[in-house]
C-alpha cells in the first residue's frame, strides 16, 4: 500500500514537480520535437564505447558507474557535451577511481598526444613511431 | 564502417552527395581539429595498452563485434518468434536463452522480449540514459538517446509516434517500457497479414530496427 505523501520517508518525485528532479531524469517531462537525424558513429566514439566495454569486461566498474558521473554532470555540461565525450569523461573518471592509472599520468599522456599534431588522425595511433 | 578509414576527403566519387555508403552525413572524425575529448580518448587507450591491462587487438575486436551487430539479428528472432510458436514461448518466457539459443551473444543483461498484438501496442524507451538491447540490435539512433524523446514517450507516447508517421487506432492500448541497465526490452511486432506462406528469411526482411523499438510496424509486403 503506498504511503500518504506527507508520511513519506524518502524523497518523493512527483511529476509536476520538476525542481526535484536530476537533469537525467526526464521521462515525462515536455520537450522538443524528436530530431530525427542519424549519424554513422565516428572512430573515436567506437573506440570510446570498446574502452567502456573492456573496462566492465575486465571489472574495473559496471556500467552504474558509469552512470553515476554522467548524472553528477550537471545540465550546463550534459547538454554542452555530446553523447560519448559525456561517456570518456565517465570512463576516465572511473578508471582514475579503479587505480588503473593516476590523474598525473593522464594529464602528461595528454599533452604528450596534443603535441603529435593537429588532428585526431595526426595524433591517434602514431605512438609508436 | 566504410567512413571509418583514413580518407580525408569527403568528396570523393562514391560519396559526391556528403553522404556515407548507408547514407547518413560523415560525423565529424580524424580530418577536424583534435578535441579535448578525442584526446582524452586517445590517451586513455593508450595509457591502458602500455600498462599491459588492455591490448590494441582487443580494442579492434571489440569494435568489431559492436559493428557485426545489427538490427538483422533482432529480425531473425522476430521472424523465428512467428514462424515457430514453441519458440515465440521461449521468447517470452525468457528472451536472453531464446536469443542465445539462436546463436546471439546477449550477454549479462536481461532481454525482455513484448509482443504487439491486435490490441497492445509496446514502445521502449530509456528515460534515465540509453540502455537499449544492443547486443540484439546494434547500437542505438541518436534520437533514443535525445532528450526529445526520452522525456516525451512516457507521456504522450500516440503524439510521439505520429511524428514517427505510426497512427494507432486509439482503442489499442500502448505500453511504454522503461529499460535500465540490466533490464532491457525488444518489440515483436506483430505478423502483418497475407505473409502466411513467406519464408523466415523472407519474414525477417519485413522487420524493421524501428519496429522493434515499437515506433514502426513491421512492413506489409506488396
Amino acid at each position: 500500500m503506498p504511503l500518504p505523501l506527507e508520511t513519506a520517508p524518502f524523497s518523493v518525485c512527483p511529476m509536476d514537480k520538476k525542481d526535484s528532479r536530476r537533469w537525467h531524469d526526464m521521462g515525462g517531462l515536455d520537450g522538443a520535437p524528436i530530431d530525427m537525424a542519424e549519424h554513422d558513429y565516428a572512430l573515436w566514439e567506437k573506440r570510446v564505447d570498446a574502452l567502456l566495454v573492456l573496462s566492465t569486461t575486465k571489472g574495473f566498474f559496471t556500467v552504474d558507474g558509469l552512470r553515476r558521473v554522467i548524472e553528477d554532470l550537471g545540465p550546463a555540461y550534459y547538454e554542452k557535451m555530446s553523447y560519448y565525450e559525456r561517456w570518456v569523461h565517465s570512463v576516465n573518471q572511473n578508471l582514475i577511481e579503479a587505480g588503473a592509472y593516476s590523474l598525473g599520468e593522464l594529464g602528461a599522456k595528454m599533452a604528450e598526444v596534443a603535441a603529435r599534431g593537429e588532428t585526431y588522425g595526426d595524433c591517434a595511433g602514431c605512438h609508436d613511431d | 564502417m566504410p567512413h571509418d578509414h583514413h580518407d580525408h576527403d569527403h568528396d570523393t566519387p562514391h560519396s559526391h552527395t556528403g553522404m556515407s555508403p548507408s547514407g547518413h552525413p560523415y560525423r565529424q572524425d580524424q580530418d577536424q581539429p583534435l578535441t579535448y575529448w578525442q584526446n582524452m580518448e586517445i590517451s586513455i587507450r593508450e595509457l591502458m595498452i602500455e600498462k599491459g591491462i588492455f591490448t590494441e587487438l582487443e580494442i579492434m575486436h571489440a569494435i568489431d563485434s559492436m559493428d557485426s551487430r545489427s538490427p538483422a539479428d533482432g529480425a531473425k528472432v522476430v521472424a523465428r518468434a512467428w514462424t515457430d510458436p514453441e519458440f515465440n514461448a521461449r521468447l517470452l518466457a525468457d528472451g536472453s536463452a531464446a536469443s542465445r539459443e539462436m546463436g546471439f551473444d546477449i550477454g549479462a543483461m536481461r532481454l525482455i522480449a513484448v509482443e504487439n498484438t491486435k490490441t497492445v501496442h509496446n514502445v521502449i524507451v530509456c528515460t534515465l540514459c540509453s540502455c537499449y538491447p544492443r547486443n540484439l540490435l546494434g547500437l542505438p539512433p541518436d534520437w533514443y538517446k535525445q532528450r526529445a524523446y526520452r522525456s516525451r514517450v512516457v507521456k504522450t507516447p500516440r503524439a510521439v509516434l505520429k511524428e514517427f508517421g505510426l497512427t494507432l487506432p486509439e482503442d489499442v492500448t500502448i505500453r511504454v517500457h522503461d529499460s535500465t541497465a540490466d533490464m532491457r526490452y525488444i518489440v515483436i511486432p506483430a505478423r502483418p497479414q497475407g505473409t502466411e506462406t513467406l519464408s523466415e528469411e523472407a519474414l525477417a526482411a519485413l522487420v524493421s530496427r524501428d519496429s522493434m523499438i515499437g515506433v514502426a510496424l513491421a512492413v506489409i509486403p506488396k
